[in-house]
């Protein structure tokens, strides 16, 4: 739930800490809950913490999760002639 | 930003939007609560209401731990503040929450209280070392997702020996408060509040994990889908929950597969097991007493509990008559439902915690959706067009 | 005989010295702190008479004035401090209504304790970004208030200048169908500071964008003398100024999120911290609004200026008797962009 964001680690200047990159800002922060960290690693950090590692894979594969609904839903829509609120199909 | 643009991307937004339209049948509404402030946040911030069907309807839960935080914890803050010599370190959501009296940490910190904003648990650690005159009292918030941090400050804190710090305990359960809502008179019973599924929070159940949610799944028959933090996570899972109800399945499914697994972060939930333990019972603002829903530290780490440190007792502090938060956190009333929404109580004047926290559902809906009911002049921005067979009473203004 | 000298006072000692009450007791001391450091650092024939005030002669135009308190912290910033901010300031006020700035005044309130070094440094800022801009200060007032009671030092500048006749530019003049425009990326200030502020420290190579805008507003105004609003974004934001605007101008605002120049650093930054660059401050930016058919010729002039290279047009002005501002969010929604409420904190949720 709370704010949390995906940030690269970027350098492991001591035990338990990692310094993180995200679009060029770089924030030292605690690794005390999350083990096998590696440079290159993506992690969620929540105030000051990573939380957890971030799965490349999976992200990508939610990605492409997406980008499949969203051929599917414009496929029904030129079907049905109706398209999402808003646009010009819809009216 | 990477990891965090992609899922902001308007061109799978459109084509999400379209499946999402796609499949929600005409002629049924659903009702999905989404559990967390972030989840809130994102809808209001990216307009996705505009790009929901509108027979989807998203109701807003109490996933603020800043608005459930009852005032007599506050006042209780506040007090500790104002001892001599004490410095109270606290996340900046809790600085504006006005308590008795109309008093805010911010307030009492103007007025000579050493109240720091701090980012991290750790920093209040760090004051406490760094200052060994003072004493310094780290005020805890939070769902799961923010409690293994403190955990870890309190063992550091003992791995020093430190004597100077100590933390006021108030993370809360997510799990309860879902189940206290499921329980409610107006979901159960009369269903005033049709509540078809929910959208589970992110950041909380990379740390608990899926598996704690499949006892409401199951018990409840209601769907629950996990998703992630962007605005793409949150029109995906719309997406899965509204497959669910039309396939009349009632599962718990994951949407941030790329942080969540079904066993969570078992580091930090041992942490958290070894610093905390369940109360028996915990207020929350709007919602009353709720029993097993929150933490306190353990008897072991009493030295650093602010609570038998200090003797802070409890006083319940209602709300303001007028204040409607509890019916509005329990999805029961909508902001506008609330006599002093928007008048009396703002964002800049806030009466109740559903106004101070941003993600708070009345600050969410003043800041972004307010205008809603609004004719809003629009530069050839159409109305909100219906899906085909949604009857046209159901369609916003 | 001890050789000392008949005429030797001893001079001020910057560099471990500190402000104590004699500075602003109107005695020697004073006289000498204003001799050996403000007169000498900003270096002028009028402030050289030695007057409490200065006298000059007024050109054809209308008079414009305009006065900034100062009371940032911290003191030092990547690219800048307290002292250039605030010739920067009052230049850039003065500069919004179209006039050509041409003197400054400055005072300064000092508590008791302050390091004349860092009051030099501060000093010496201003001189120079006042001799940059070419505009200087001449007069000034000083006063010291005990420890405890003020937070180091506070500046106050008051500038004046001419706006020639027939420019015509305020905040009631923007009309629908106007084009919004912004002179470069925005945030840059406040995360610059926000990155010094206790307990929230990240790297990052973002510098605060403080700079006198006065050049930029010359060019565009010869570009297109008919510019309808100017105003610089500082505290509040970009959404605060075209909130401000709007409800001036008695008229609504629609912005698109694509075109809004942001650093990515400060884009990330703001991710950290839970904090919308729309809403942070800026010292070096600013917002016009001019009709639709000067748009191309204005941003033209803007781009080719040093400090409009990144300038943009964002939106335009639409009628709406509720005056609010939107913006088309790059996510396909739109949203209203409302007034600030309160500080912006960071947040954890």
């Amino acid at each position: 739930m709370c704010l949390a964001i995906p940030a690269r680690v970027v350098e492991l200047p001591a035990p338990e800490t990692a310094r993180v990159d995200l679009g060029g800002v770089r924030k030292d922060i605690s690794l005390a809950l999350v083990d096998g960290v590696a440079l290159g690693d993506y992690v969620i950090v929540h105030v000051g913490y990573a939380l957890t590692k971030l799965d490349r894979d999976e992200a990508e594969r939610t990605l492409a999760l997406m980008a499949e609904a969203g051929i599917d839903g414009a496929a029904a829509a030129l079907e049905v002639g109706a398209g999402p609120p808003g646009t010009e199909a819809a009216r | 930003m990477r990891f965090v643009d992609e899922f902001r991307d308007g061109a799978l937004a459109r084509g999400l939007a379209q499946a999402i339209a796609a499949e929600a049948r005409p002629g049924r509404t659903y009702n999905l609560m989404e559990f967390c402030g972030g989840h809130t946040h994102a809808i209001s911030r990216y307009g996705l209401t505009d790009l929901l069907p509108a027979n989807v309807h998203m109701i807003h839960g109490p996933g603020c731990p800043v608005c459930v935080l009852p005032i007599g914890r506050i006042d209780s803050a506040i007090e500790l503040a104002r001892r001599p010599g004490l410095v109270l370190c606290t996340y900046a959501d809790t600085m504006r929450v006005p308590a008795s009296q109309g008093i805010s940490l911010l307030k009492a910190k103007a007025r000579g209280a050493d109240v720091r904003m701090v980012y991290s648990s750790a920093d209040a650690v760090k004051i406490a070392v760094d200052h060994p005159d003072r004493d310094v009292v780290f005020f805890a918030i939070g769902f799961e997702t923010t409690t293994p941090p403190t955990a870890v400050a309190i063992r550091h804190a003992e791995a020093m020996g430190l004597a100077n710090f100590s933390v006021f305990c108030n993370h809360v359960l997510t799990p309860s408060a879902i189940a206290n809502i499921l329980e409610s008179r107006d979901v159960r019973e009369i269903g005033t509040v049709p509540l078809d599924g929910f959208v589970g929070p992110a950041h909380v159940s990379t740390v608990i994990g899926s598996q704690p949610y499949e006892y409401f799944a199951e018990e409840y028959r209601r769907p629950v889908v996990i998703a992630g933090f962007e605005p793409l996570d949150v029109m995906q899972a719309v997406r899965m929950l509204v497959r669910q109800l039309n396939e009349g399945r009632a599962e718990v499914e994951n949407e941030f597969t790329r942080a969540v697994t079904r066993e969570g972060n078992a580091k930090a939930k041992a942490l958290v097991a070894e610093v905390f333990e369940l109360r028996k019972s915990f207020e929350w603002r709007g919602l009353g007493e709720v029993p097993y829903s929150a933490l306190r530290i353990k008897e072991r780490y009493r030295p650093y509990d602010a609570e038998a440190r200090y003797g802070i007792g409890y006083r319940s502090v209602p709300d303001h008559r007028a204040c409607e938060c509890g019916a509005i956190l329990r999805g029961v009333k909508s902001p506008a439902d609330c006599k002093v929404f928007g008048t009396v109580c703002t964002p800049d004047n806030p009466i109740g915690s559903c106004m101070v926290s941003s993600e708070g559902a009345c600050a969410a809906h003043y800041t972004y959706g307010r205008f809603r009911s609004v004719p809003v002049v629009g530069r050839g921005a159409p109305p909100k067009a219906a899906p085909a067979g949604v009857p046209a009473a159901e369609v916003a203004p | 005989m001890s050789p000392v000298r008949d005429d030797y006072i001893r001079p001020v000692d910057f560099r471990n010295g500190r402000v104590d009450l004699t500075h602003g007791g109107g005695g020697r001391a004073m006289a000498q702190l204003v001799e050996e450091l403000f007169v000498r650092a900003f270096d002028n024939d009028l402030l050289r008479q030695g007057n409490d005030q200065a006298a000059f002669a007024v050109g054809a135009g209308r008079m414009v004035i305009s006065t900034d308190s100062h009371v940032v912290s911290p003191l030092f910033f990547p690219g800048g401090d307290i002292g250039c901010l605030s010739v920067h300031g009052t230049i850039n006020d003065v500069a919004m209504a179209g006039a050509r700035p041409l003197y400054l005044a400055a005072g300064f309130v000092l508590e008791e304790g302050f390091p004349l070094a860092d009051l030099k440094r501060i000093v010496e800022s201003m001189a120079a970004a006042s001799r940059e801009a070419g505009v200087p200060v001449v007069t000034g007032d000083t006063k010291v208030v005990e420890r405890g009671k003020g937070d180091g030092v506070f500046i106050t500048t008051t500038g004046v200048g001419v706006v020639p006749d027939g420019v015509r530019i305020a905040g009631d003049r923007a009309r629908p169908g106007d084009a919004i425009l912004v002179s470069g990326t925005i945030g840059d200030h406040g995360v610059a500071i926000m990155s010094l502020r206790e307990n929230l420290s990240f790297e990052t190579t973002i510098r605060s964008d403080t700079a006198a805008l006065h050049g930029l507003v010359a060019a565009m105004v010869d570009a297109v003398p008919g510019i309808h609003c100017l105003r610089d974004p500082t505290r509040g934001g970009l959404a605060t100024t075209l909130n401000e605007l709007a409800r001036q101008s008695r008229c609504g605002m629609v912005i698109a999120e694509r075109g809004i120049p942001v650093r990515p650093e400060v884009a990330a930054a703001c991710e950290f911290l839970g904090l919308d660059p729309l809403y942070v401050a800026n010292e070096g930016k600013l917002v016009a609004i001019a009709a639709a058919a000067d748009a191309p010729r204005l941003l033209e002039a803007m781009r080719a200026h040093r400090l409009g290279r990144d300038a943009a047009i964002i939106g335009e002005v639409i009628a709406d008797p509720h005056h609010f501002v939107q913006m088309d969010t790059s996510f396909g929604g739109r949203r209203v962009v409302d007034w600030l409420t309160g500080e912006q904190l960071p947040r954890i949720c």
